[in-house]
């Protein structure tokens, strides 16, 4: 998918000003981040459940060349195929190559994030093979021509109402003329008009969640049962996972699960777990003919044994954004490319480059949210003040913030200097009207003060003032 | 594997052991990996489903229904009655596709006279499909569907309405259980091609992040718990 990452503090203006996305934003507070709340409060084990996943996933990673090798032997064994790609370029040849093998006209989609990180769909369109998706936040967007803005909710920005109108635009050429109103209709209307395209569907492709080295299954969750029709009904699966995704064993599996389901959108459990290993048995009067599983690499081998590493723990529960605030304002397209949230922040410049991405660990408050709701613990605050040093390392910061950062540090690193400037300017802010407790307006602060009052000074001097007078 | 594809392979392999500044995994460390692999450790047990098995029975129906499932609870000979029954209670036609299972086939199927059963897979037009369960888990109330001869996974799927009869002795605690007897049934490395663990009707959040029921799979799920 082409970025966008480089126009971000325009994209932030867009989404601000978009009041549909704003509608649909104030809902996060109250729909997945609550229901988590109360799921991992029903959990006594949680907390340490968390823990574990953590460990798993480590271990996983420190091992990640003999899982893959491991979870290869087993996938052969049963019959099914595995195909290595380097970069996102190998992964849309090697599908590409797949689909016409099948003399495929139709690819039935389940939601990828992947499959949205290597502009699959694109590549499939180019050579004359159209791509259905099937998750219904993804058909949504598909029919709008848009990208995802959540990645376990790709559809989360638009309204009921936007939906209705999409739904009457495109299907009244298919006979449903009438607009509707309510969301249980308009989910039974995408069944019905989906129903069709997965029954002619030549290819089913789904992402995985999960890797299991020690069954070569695939493991993929879902509420919908659309990958699971994807698996079952073509007459090839191709499943596309990146490197990351492999797991040693069920039991770690089921560890994982429990924090899954419940940090993404407060479920007990998804409506459908389900493990693919391999192709249609003898017997068998359902499934695939042809299973393949190709594994992606796109940058992230190289992320490990860095101090960036602990992004590869991620298993895309979408937690991080639904509780970040800044997430909260702007929403998912703001960031310009396929993950968005803190994960996004962390990964884009890492999978596209800090040049283009730059931004996006900046649109942080550091305020902690995302880290403290990770289901695997990962440090996302951490992980975006390292990309931070490295965007001013690379003298990729605009000269206004190098310049004002490089006077900040030449102030703080003296510290007669600083305790005189800073006392200085508290008498002069004071000056200025302490009496109100806020300014409505200050010289250089407009940036601020154009959309919310400064709070003044308290009197007793500034901070370090006051804690030379009050420490015992 | 062609030239390409194994130096894809290659590529990403040695690019991994590169970033871990080593080399391919051998020694002790291997044995280690191997051994966890063939002995895997249990994660940290749920307090909640560690039950005597009428106490676990009990709390699978009770996470089944909070998930959106009815549940209703009968001796063997009952479990034909029932279904029928429960055809008649929400209106619907008394026809269904089984899966052809010999423990399905094992329930008193002739005694309702007016049920017409088709054996097989799946197909569009379904509106009712009745299989069993390979297990079911008491923690969430979630069943579980090895696919096999007995078991075409298209009736899980493609069905308005999905009837599933599990015996009590088959639901267990958490998925560690479900694994440890997939082990025993198929043999540790020949997983069936499919398990579905399927937790209540299909769903989704996709609009406004409220849950409507229906979105692709079954609306509705009615599980036949078998007393014994």
């Amino acid at each position: 998918m082409e970025s966008t990452a480089r126009d971000f503090n325009d994209n932030v203006d867009h989404a601000l000003a978009d009041p549909n996305l704003q509608d649909s934003l104030a809902k996060l507070k109250v729909g997945f981040s609550e229901r988590r709340r109360q799921a991992a409060e029903r959990l006594p084990e949680f907390e340490v459940l968390r823990d574990r996943a953590r460990d798993i996933k480590n271990h996983a990673l420190a091992n990640l060349d003999f899982y893959l090798e491991e979870f290869e032997r087993k996938v052969l064994a049963l019959g099914g195929h595995v195909h290595w790609a380097p970069t996102a370029a190998d992964a849309r040849r090697i599908i590409g190559e797949l689909c016409q093998s099948m003399g495929a006209r139709t690819v039935a989609k389940s939601k990828s994030m992947v499959a949205e990180e290597i502009a699959l769909n694109e590549h499939l369109e180019e050579l004359g093979i159209a791509p259905i998706e099937t998750d219904l936040g993804e058909y949504i967007i598909q029919l709008r021509r848009e990208p995802p803005s959540h990645i376990i909710a790709p559809a989360v920005h638009l309204t009921k109402d936007q939906v209705a109108d999409t739904f009457l635009e495109h299907h009244a050429k298919l006979g449903f003329t009438k607009r509707l109103t309510e969301r249980n209709d308009l989910v039974a209307e995408a069944r019905h008009v989906l129903r069709q395209k997965f029954l002619d569907a030549d290819v089913g492709l789904t992402g995985a969640n999960f890797l299991v080295a020690e069954t070569g299954s695939s493991m993929l969750v879902t509420n919908e049962g659309n990958a699971d029709l994807s698996n079952t009904l073509p007459r090839m699966h191709i499943v596309l996972a990146s490197i990351e995704k492999v797991i040693p064993t069920l039991e770690d599996a089921a560890v994982l699960l429990r924090v899954l389901a419940r940090s993404a959108t407060g479920q007990e459990s998804s409506a459908y777990t389900t493990l693919n290993t391999g192709p249609k048995r003898p017997g068998d009067l359902d499934g695939p003919e042809h299973y393949h599983v190709v594994i992606l690499d796109n940058g992230r081998s190289a992320v490990l044994g860095t101090e960036m590493q602990e992004i590869l723990r991620c298993i895309r529960c979408g937690a991080c954004m639904n509780h970040c605030p800044v997430y909260g304002a702007i929403g998912g397209h703001a960031y310009g490319w396929v993950y968005p949230g803190p994960l996004g922040a962390v990964l884009t410049p890492q999978l596209i480059g800090v040049e283009e991405a730059g931004n996006l660990p900046n649109a942080s408050t550091f305020c902690g949210r995302c880290e403290s709701v990770c289901p695997v613990r990962i440090p996302l605050p951490k992980l975006m003040r390292h990309w931070r040093e490295r965007e001013f390392e690379r003298h990729l910061t605009p000269t206004a913030v190098r310049q004002g950062l490089a006077l900040w540090s030449f102030v703080a690193r003296r510290p007669a200097l600083y305790r005189r400037l800073t006392g200085l300017t508290n008498r002069v802010l004071a000056l200025f009207g302490r009496a109100e407790g806020r300014y409505r307006a200050l010289p250089l602060a407009g940036g601020w003060t154009r959309f919310r009052d400064l709070p003044a000074p308290p009197a007793g001097g500034t901070f370090h003032a006051q804690w030379k007078k009050r420490r015992p | 594997m062609s030239e390409t594809s194994t130096t894809a392979r290659a590529q990403i392999l040695n690019g991994i052991r590169r970033s871990l500044r080593r080399g391919e995994i051998t020694g002790e460390q291997r044995q280690a990996v191997e051994a966890r692999l063939a002995r895997p450790p249990l994660g940290p047990a749920v307090a909640r489903a560690r039950l005597a098995q009428p106490e676990k029975v009990a709390l699978f129906c009770q996470w089944a229904e909070t998930n959106n499932a009815t549940v209703a609870r009968v001796a063997a000979p009952d479990v034909a009655a029932e279904v029928v029954s429960f055809l008649a209670r929400n209106n619907l036609p008394a026809r269904a596709a089984m899966a052809p299972s010999p423990l399905l086939a094992g329930y008193d199927w002739d005694s309702q006279k007016m049920l017409s059963l088709r054996q097989g897979r799946g197909e569009a037009n379904d509106q009712v499909s009745v299989t069993g369960a390979f297990a079911g888990i008491a923690e969430t109330g979630t069943l579980v569907m090895a696919s096999g001869p007995d078991h075409p996974v298209t009736l899980n799927l493609l069905p308005d309405t999905h009837i599933v009869v599990i015996r009590e002795s088959d639901i267990v605690s958490g998925y560690e259980e479900v694994w440890t007897r997939l082990r025993e049934r198929y043999g540790k490395n020949r997983m069936p091609r499919t398990v579905n663990t399927i937790t209540g009707p299909s769903r989704t959040g996709d609009i406004e992040q409220a849950m409507e029921l229906g979105a692709h799979g079954p609306r509705r799920m009615h599980i036949v718990v078998v007393r014994e």
